[in-house]
């Protein structure tokens, strides 16, 4: 429920021209702005006093409805542990004539990225933003047009002008140099361009340009039937098929007011954890690719093969989709799935175990990881980071416990142990990720202990009611993701934002590689390991 | 260093025989959906990736399933469709052309048989190939292009190189430079951010050279399809010589697919079985 002191702290950043209420959620509050200029005084309410941190940004066009202007919801959420439920939104009306907003990035760095995003695709400015460059689109993409505004027809080609170079900050001096690299990687993995400028090993600046695999599916999915859609959001990205399937049906079922039956949500947290750790155990071996050990390598690829073999028998695809649905799942778990499921589960705790014994008994892998590439505490805190790489920073945030999804939003308190380590450095993520397959192991086995007989589907009725938002926040491999959905007037999606987790560690990795030296950038990267798909969407 | 190679040896020999031995998919695998003639087919608009389109000829409704673009979610075999679809096992896909992979299907009139392709669209394709066969046939290095994926393409891709997989057993490998490789394997549906890239990669690749198209989004533009950020598929900007369906193919599916390309395996009629 609202809290009445937070509500009268709020209108007082606001000099009174505020009004507050509840929802989307019955837990949430949103906050109308009378004037978009007090947004960066209440912003720093939340983030001060309140110890708020941002979750989402979300642009809409709505020059279409009554209102006839542009809006733009920030999306904050309490960082303390144990906190309730919440999600504070703080909303403004945008002058579609004159789009500009306060930019809250120098106060607020998350901000950083959804402001330039909104930007490009909204034609929103953020004023006294200190890097608008652009974004998500790229070489020679014609001024003044946004292809997230209604009247964007998004089926309509925008040709492309190659552009040699992007505008990035340039050093000079002795001995100083640049390195690009990519966008074309030389291993099999997803496009992203860095352009190190270093002297002689020593990281002075690095630049990530990302948004490659920009494909437009916000875009791709609007005026969709939300249960088509469903299909473009679990396919935004492969390593997080399940997460981000889970928290599009979660938006949805609260916009169509439907509850998964009990058996359903814990088949849906079954697979979510089947999905941490297919990654989390191949992320372990990955990480040894970068330090140059090949039979961790080796071990961990092994091991991620039979998980992922294992997804094929219980979903029918190696990347556990077709099993979340809307309203529920489509697949249930029969005994005998549950006892290959056992068996493969203690084989891989056995596997994980040599492996990291392995990887801690090897001076030459234990010396490259340790002390390379930290994050500190508090630029994880300011850049809102998600996942491993916060709570490897000492940050104790996990959305299965801070914003209960799947089973763990059922009647019975299901415990999690939230692993935390304070050192913010590759070795620090390594020990995490490892830890924390271990315990989705455990979590499975209790998940599956709970199953009792039940049906797998609750019925969403088409045309779902329309103008109303869904907002919901998953722990995927990566960390949270905050998915956000509403519908038109007809019932289909007006809009949908995903931010996912990656979206907002990448700039953390640029920290953490400035105090890495060039060599190690691999090894930094890979003990991140970020998604480009779900950032890029 | 010793647990190390008692490790190795313990686990003992992981690699899978295929193609050398069929591989059998598990049960839920949710292959290419078969269309049973003449029953009640879904309408087009069950299928959320646009796979299914349907006309009239002579009076009859014929049905045709796209399988480049088929995402496998297995919507259009899901009750009320039951009896008309089945999620087949088929993984072994790949076509050297496009229009291979539709498969016509009458709805109305179980008399009439599934209808054929084109007398042999392979056949040109597959003669244009033979010099890469010859060329490339018994070794070939690829380059992989991501040129938009989710990235569940490139995972599978990976997985070529694990020890279960292994390709390097078969002469395949990947390599860094484009100026190494005798082709490319490409995944995703070519964003636009990705366009000018994926036309330099292809141009530092010396000829004759193959161009493989691996998954939906890369075989035909799939659920991202063709719009502001996303040409649509990677033959709307390179030659493609073997589309591989699939979301994501598995990696049996992708090895068979790499192995069309260079003429080693020939491509199944698909459309023919329908
Ligand atoms: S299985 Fe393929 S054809 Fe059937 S609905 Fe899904 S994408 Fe469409």
């Amino acid at each position: 429920m609202a809290d009445p002191a937070l509500m009268d702290a709020l209108r007082a950043g606001a000099g009174g021209s505020a009004d507050a209420d509840v929802g989307p959620r019955p837990s949430d509050l949103t906050v109308r702005l009378g004037r978009a200029g007090d947004l960066p005084a209440v912003a720093a309410v939340l983030i001060g006093p309140y110890s708020m941190a941002l979750a989402t940004v979300v642009a809409t066009d709505e020059t279409a409805t009554p209102d006839g202007d542009l809006k733009v919801r920030y999306v904050f959420e309490p960082t303390a542990p144990g906190a309730p439920d919440r999600f504070v939104t703080l909303l403004i009306s945008v002058d579609a004539a004159h789009p500009e907003v306060p930019s809250l990035t120098t106060a607020v760095p998350a901000a950083n990225w959804h402001e330039r995003e909104m930007q490009d695709l909204f034609g929103i400015v953020s004023v006294g933003h200190p890097d608008p460059r652009p974004l998500v689109v790229h070489d020679g993409w014609p001024q003044g047009v946004f292809p997230l505004r209604k009247a964007f027809d998004g089926s309509q080609r925008v040709p492309v002008e190659p552009a040699d170079e992007f505008p990035h900050l340039v050093a000079e001096g002795e001995g100083v140099f640049e390195i690009p690299v990519g966008p074309i990687h030389a291993g099999i993995i997803e496009p992203g361009h860095f352009r190190f400028t270093s002297v002689g090993e020593t990281v002075l600046n690095l630049d990530a340009r990302l948004f490659y695999t920009h494909r437009g599916l916000e875009k791709r999915m609007e005026g969709l039937s939300p249960l088509d859609a469903f299909y473009v959001a679990e396919r935004i990205c492969g390593v997080c098929s399940v997460a981000h399937g889970l928290g599009y049906c979660e938006a949805l079922e609260q916009i169509a007011d439907v509850t998964a039956p009990p058996r359903a949500r814990l088949i849906r947290s079954i697979a979510l954890e089947l999905e941490r750790l297919y990654n989390h155990v191949g992320d372990v071996g990955n990480v040894c690719a970068g330090a140059s050990f090949h039979y961790g390598t080796a071990a961990g690829m092994r091991l991620k093969e039979r998980l992922q073999q294992m997804n094929e028998r219980l979903a029918g695809n190696r990347f556990l989709r077709g099993l979340v649905v809307p309203g529920g799942v489509r697949l249930d778990l029969s005994d005998d799935l549950l006892g290959v499921l056992a068996v493969t589960l203690q084989d891989t705790l056995a596997g994980l175990d040599s492996l990291m014994e392995r990887i801690e008994a090897n001076p030459s892998v234990v010396d490259r990881l340790d002390d390379t590439g930290i994050l500190q505490h508090q630029a994880a805190l300011d850049l809102a980071v998600a996942g491993v790489a916060a709570r490897a920073s000492g940050v104790d945030r996990d959305a299965r416990r801070d914003h209960p999804h799947g089973a763990f939003a059922g009647p019975e308190p299901l415990d999690l142990h939230v692993v935390i380590a304070s050192e913010g450095d590759a070795m620090a993520r390594v020990t995490v990720r490892a830890l924390e397959a271990r315990e989705s192991i455990r979590l499975v086995g209790e998940l599956v202990r709970r199953l009792e007989p039940g049906p797998l589907q609750v019925a969403l009725v088409e045309p779902l009611p329309g103008g109303r938002i869904g907002i919901s926040a998953i722990e995927s491999a990566r960390g949270e993701a905050v998915h956000w959905l509403r519908t038109d007037a007809a019932g289909r999606v007006e809009r949908y934002h995903l931010r996912s987790p990656s979206y907002h560690n990448w700039p953390a990795v640029v920290l953490a590689a400035e105090t890495a030296i060039v060599p190690d950038f691999p090894l930094v990267n890979k003990s991140f390991e970020l998604c480009y798909s779900c950032t890029d969407r | 260093m010793l647990r190390i190679l008692v490790n190795a040896l313990r686990t003992g020999v992981v690699t899978t025989r295929y193609p050398a031995e069929p591989s059998v998919p598990p049960d839920r695998f949710r292959g290419a959906p078969v269309l049973r003639p003449g029953s009640a087919l879904p309408p087009p608009a069950v299928c959320p990736a646009g796979a299914l389109s349907e006309h009239l000829d002579a009076g009859r409704r014929h049905v045709v399933l796209d399988l480049a673009r088929c995402v496998f979610c297995g919507r259009c075999a899901e009750d009320p469709w039951v009896d008309a679809v089945t999620m087949g096992r088929d993984f072994e896909l790949a076509a050297r052309c496009r229009d291979d992979l539709r498969i016509e299907v009458v709805a109305d009139d179980p008399t009439v048989p599934a209808a054929g392709p084109a007398p042999d669209p392979d056949a040109e394709a597959a003669r244009a190939s033979s010099e890469i066969h010859r060329v490339l046939g018994r070794s070939l290095h690829l380059r992989h292009l991501d040129a938009g994926s989710c990235n569940a393409c490139d995972w599978e891709l990976a997985a070529l190189l694990n020890p279960v997989y292994d390709v390097r057993r078969l002469g395949i490998d990947f390599v860094a430079s484009p100026r190494h490789a005798d082709g490319v394997v490409v995944t995703g549906s070519v964003t636009r951010n990705l366009e000018t890239a994926v036309r330099r990669t292809f141009d530092a690749i010396p000829d004759p050279r193959v161009v493989i198209a691996v998954g939906a989004c890369a075989a035909s533009g799939g659920i991202v399809g063709k719009g502001y950020a996303s040409a649509g598929g990677v033959d709307r900007v390179l030659p493609v010589d073997v589309y591989i369906p699939g979301c994501p193919p598995r990696p049996e599916a992708i090895i068979f697919g790499i192995l069309v390309a260079v003429g080693r395996l020939s491509a199944r009629r698909l459309a023919r079985e329908g």
